[in-house]
């Protein structure tokens, strides 16, 4: 029995875990259905998301029988691909729900997907293969600039939808590849210095202590750098700091908002601090065991932003309590500790390289979209894998499930 | 080297799996310190989130009149109110609402802005709707979640237009007079109905009830899901009723005799207690039209009229007071002592005085002769008066006329009342005109002409005075309420007597206001008053007529005092006399329990009529003049 599952699913312990998470979100999305003044977005949402469930295990069970030579074979036209399909969004892209500004959707028909969703897959497996070929660590910033292009193109395609959470995700697969590729570390810090100097640049002193700062770091390990590194460095950080108002008024009003009311959210209580509040006093209210499944007023109120989606774990937080959250960071904290390990195990490159890209994406969703519900993190349109509704995103989910547990189970 | 070798690739996984203990940790010690630490403040916080409290407007206080009838009241109404909620979502309402009511794109604006300063408060969209809109409303609930329609007592006003500026109007309260200090005491909050003008704003604080609460729980687009029983419902207490000294039907018989191609103002008083009986001013508007919301339309037609319906001539509008002055100026000569009862001018009247270099003129030029104290009175006789203002000085008349009150303000129980004018001491002209008075200044203001402007009020209350025992309190609109403290004119009682001698000769055959004021049960005792003013003075507009005085039973006591002001009327005995009887008459009548009649007056009667028996009766040998 135990050896047929394993021939069928590969990797039981992952898939029983993910599958576990998956159906607790039905039963989230369920309840984020139960309203006093129902609506049609929620209502049913649940029924829906388990007809994607369903088509999501098929393609679960046919990608995990494809080869890995296929797989690696078919990063590089589905990178291709997939950039189309993001330079596309920018001309016939849509809205959706409360993003109706952002173009970050293309429908056919009633049929509707993220073109950022796929992208993510194809940038990992191509990062991956580019990365596997290597045989010396990358160790200089010239190094770093193929693979940072690979992943910039992407990102700035959907900087530009505007879709900040999935830029990020792509931030998280970068950094998760390079690290696992063997970059050593202070290099990765460098080449995020630049985005740490446009957060910094809000305030001239602060930003200019952060410049002296740096340029005595580069100074103490000349040795290590080259002068060409150096000065790329200073002058990325430089341009950083130049750039970061223009960008900061180019961004929308409600961007800026959310960033702002991440520091206060009373800023603007009816604004854009209304939905952190709002997800605050729910999770607050649930205490140690919460309001209980279905029950939670702040919810059937419909005080909840978007608490189907983003802020279903807000509706947890306010249904089960302490119990039900940490139940659910120590779920999803098991499957990227999964994740790590099989990497770890396998000898494969390609194998662990592209773990870790499904566990820099994942970890980035998993962190922004739970840590924007009590204000760990600045709110940002980003779900929570395998639990927030949303039909491509659970499909490319598990898509990247199927993945992990075929790279690992061929060696 | 192998890049992937098993040792390197354990290292690594070792700090991937540090950062995640890391990141979940902050996530765990988070939901920690929000769910555990601190649930309680998020407990109380959810609770009130989801209550809302609408407010139940209290009923205003009746007012009634002296004789219990209710002059203004309360009727249900219904006010459309907007429960607040993201600004987005109430402008789609309100245009949504726009289909089935009136809502301008500059009123969206303003509850727009009122949603952003008081966030937590209902918005009242239309404060009283009409039944078409409510039901049109009403039919589409479930379009319209957020509406809620409440039921608003609604101000009414029977007299209309007759009691416009006694009793005032109501209105919403404005951000300025939630600021004011009228207004604070924490009673007070937007949306709430006020006494704006008269009564209304005068006895705001005993009229204005307490509103109640009731509390409702709503979700987060302001969709009243039903009531929050947890929370008790404050029902509020309605305002406290205000008795008036108001003789509704005298103020309504008044607004119906003066004539509305004219301009005044009648007041009566009763002499008993100073009580105000009438208080009219004309022209007048329906305060009505202000309950719910005056329309811009009204409201500016008001405003530019030239008339200035809104203008309160009663207690507002200042006037020359003429020789109803001249009583002032008689009561100061007796207590003064400077001239007795019975005494001559040593000149006599023969249509002009001269004075240093200058001729004083009587208003008869072809002269009164020899007169007493009371044929002055009755003939109105200027030179009298020229002469016996000599002989008080005009130091004497100053002080005297200031110590009694004439340049202070009656204290009546209005929100506003003009302060009379009347020069304190000689400093007045050079302040006033830049020369120092000469002792010809004495002569116009001993006939109440010169820089001497009164009320039609202050006039009554100089009147009650004399109607009494010489003191007046200050005329009051509200019953049972403490009186200020009164006005008291210092006259011996046999000069009173004199005076009201002289007072009914101007009523008496062959006195000025004779003809006007016979009344078939009524006795009337006044004094007429030609007001010249600016324009009459350069011959462009009639002058002013006054009437001041009282009536009783023939022989018996004052039973109400009554003064007249009819602007560019021409003549006091002519136009504003017989309003003044008819006024009376009025009162009396139904005071003595005798059917009120429409034709009172000798004049009313002789217009269409015969030569009424009472009056045969009353003069036997005739009188001539009329008929």
């Amino acid at each position: 029995m135990r050896r047929r599952l394993k021939k069928w699913i590969l990797d039981p312990t992952l898939v029983f875990a993910v599958l576990g998470v998956t159906f607790f979100g039905m039963a989230m999305i369920y309840s984020a259905g139960v309203v006093y003044i129902p609506n049609e977005v929620t209502q049913g949402a649940w029924i829906r998301q388990g007809m994607w469930f369903l088509l999501a295990i098929i393609v679960f069970m046919v990608v995990v029988r494809i080869p890995v030579r296929w797989i690696e074979w078919i990063a590089v036209p589905s990178y291709a691909f997939s950039i189309l399909l993001l330079a596309s969004t920018l001309v016939v892209g849509t809205g959706a729900g409360t993003a109706a500004g952002v173009k970050s959707w293309i429908r056919i028909g009633s049929f509707g997907f993220q073109p950022s969703e796929i992208a993510k897959v194809a940038t990992i497996l191509l990062l991956a293969r580019f990365l596997s070929q290597r045989k010396e660590p990358l160790s200089s910033v010239q190094d770093l600039l193929f693979p940072a292009l690979l992943v910039g193109f992407p990102l700035a395609l959907v900087v530009l939808q505007p879709d900040l959470g999935t830029a990020m995700a792509f931030g998280g697969i970068l950094f998760a590849m390079l690290y696992w590729a063997g970059t050593p570390v202070i290099l990765l810090l460098l080449i995020a210095s630049p985005f740490l100097g446009l957060i910094l640049s809000y305030d001239t002193i602060i930003w200019s202590g952060y410049i002296v700062v740096l340029v005595g770091f580069l100074y103490l390990s000349r040795y290590r750098l080259l002068l060409f590194e150096s000065v790329t460095v200073v002058l990325a950080n430089l341009a950083a700091g130049t750039v970061s108002r223009p960008l900061w008024n180019r961004l929308a009003p409600y961007q800026q908002n959310r960033i702002l009311v991440f520091l206060d959210p009373e800023v603007d209580p009816r604004g854009a601090g209304y939905q952190l509040i709002q997800s605050k006093v729910a999770v607050g209210s649930g205490g140690f065991t919460g309001q209980g499944f279905t029950l939670g007023p702040q919810k059937r109120y419909d005080f909840l932003p978007e608490q189907h989606t983003d802020f279903i774990f807000s509706v947890v937080g306010e249904e089960l309590g302490f119990v039900g959250t940490a139940l659910g960071i120590l779920a999803f904290s098991f499957i990227l500790v999964r994740l790590v390990s099989m990497a770890t195990r396998t000898p494969d490159p390609f194998a662990g390289l592209v773990l870790l890209g499904i566990f820099g994406a994942w970890l980035t969703h998993v962190f922004v979209n739970i840590g924007m519900t009590v204000g760990v993190v600045p709110i940002t349109g980003i779900p929570l894998p395998f639990v927030s509704y949303g039909g491509t995103f659970l499909l490319m989910c598990w898509v990247s499930l199927a993945i992990a547990v075929r790279v690992a189970h061929e060696r | 080297m192998n890049l992937y070798h098993p040792h390197a690739r354990r290292q690594r996984a070792r700090s991937v799996y540090l950062i995640i203990g890391l990141l979940m940790g902050i996530l765990t010690v988070a939901f920690f310190r929000l769910q555990v630490l601190r649930s309680d403040t998020w407990e109380l916080r959810a609770e009130s989130n989801r209550i809302r409290q609408l407010p139940i407007p209290a009923p205003r206080g009746t007012i009634y009149d002296r004789n219990g009838q209710i002059i203004a009241d309360n009727v249900p109404g219904y006010a459309i109110t907007l429960l607040p909620g993201p600004p987005d979502s109430i402008r789609a309402t309100l245009k949504q609402m726009s289909q089935y009511m009136e809502i301008s794109d500059a009123r969206i604006e303003d509850l727009l802005a009122f949603l952003r300063r008081y966030g937590q408060q209902p918005l009242v969209v239309d404060a009283d709707a009409s039944f078409r809109v409510v039901s049109a409303l009403q039919e589409r609930r479930t379009e319209f979640p957020t509406v809620h329609i409440e039921m608003r007592p609604h101000r009414r006003y029977f007299g209309g237009e007759a009691a416009a500026h006694l009793l005032g109007y109501v209105g919403e309260i404005t951000s300025e007079e939630l600021a004011s200090s009228d207004f604070a005491q924490n009673r007070y909050e937007q949306g709430m109905v006020v006494g704006k003008t008269g009564i209304e704003k005068q006895y705001e604080s005993i009229l204005q009830g307490r509103r109640g609460l009731k509390y409702v729980e709503v979700d987060a687009r302001g969709r009243i899901i039903g009531d929050f029983a947890a929370l008790r419902v404050d029902p509020g207490e309605g305002g406290e009723s205000l008795h008036l000294n108001i003789d509704m039907e005298l103020q309504e018989w008044i607004h119906h005799i003066f004539p509305k191609s004219l301009s005044g103002a009648v007041i009566a008083l009763d002499p008993a207690d100073g009580g105000v009986l009438a208080l009219y001013s004309n022209p007048g508007y329906d305060p009505n039209d202000f309950v719910s919301g005056i329309s811009t339309q009204v409201w500016n037609d008001l405003n530019n009229d030239e008339r200035k319906p809104l203008f309160n001539r009663a207690v507002m509008g200042l006037y020359p007071p003429a020789s109803t002055w001249k009583l002032a100026t008689a009561g100061i000569g007796l207590d003064l002592g400077v001239i007795t009862p019975d005494e001559e001018m040593p000149v006599p009247c023969t249509g002009s005085y001269a004075f240093g270099n200058r001729s004083y003129r009587c208003w008869n030029p072809d002269g009164h002769g020899f007169n007493n104290l009371a044929e002055a009175i009755g003939n109105s006789c200027d030179v009298y008066f020229y002469q016996l203002g000599l002989r008080v000085g005009l130091d004497a008349l100053l002080r005297r006329s200031t110590d009694i009150g004439f340049s202070r303000k009656c204290g009546i129980d209005l929100p506003q009342e003009s302060q009379g004018i009347f020069p304190a001491e000689r400093e007045f002209w050079e302040r006033q005109f830049g020369y120092a008075p000469r002792e010809g200044e004495v002569l116009p203001l001993s006939i109440g002409q010169g820089p001497n402007s009164q009320t039609p009020l202050k006039i009554a209350q100089f009147y009650l005075a004399l109607a009494r025992d010489g003191s007046a309190p200050s005329p009051f609109l509200a019953r049972d309420l403490e009186l200020e403290d009164a006005w008291a004119l210092d006259l011996a009682p046999e000069h009173i007597m004199s005076l009201h001698e002289g007072l009914r000769n101007v009523t008496s055959p062959g006195g000025t206001a004779h003809f006007g004021t016979s009344l078939e049960y009524w006795e009337v005792r006044g004094k007429s008053g030609t007001a010249e003013h600016g324009l009459s003075q350069a011959g462009l507009a009639e002058p002013h007529a006054w009437f001041a005085g009282m009536a009783g039973p023939f022989g018996g006591a004052p039973g109400i005092v009554v003064v007249v002001i009819v602007e560019y009327g021409e003549s006091g005995s002519g136009t504003a006399a017989p309003i003044m009887a008819k006024t009376a008459d009025h009162y009396l009548r139904r005071q003595h329990g005798i059917p009120v009649d429409s034709v009172q007056t000798y004049l009313d009667h002789v217009r269409i009529g015969p030569v009424p028996t009472w009056y045969r009766e009353r003069y036997p040998t005739g009188v001539g003049g009329i008929r």
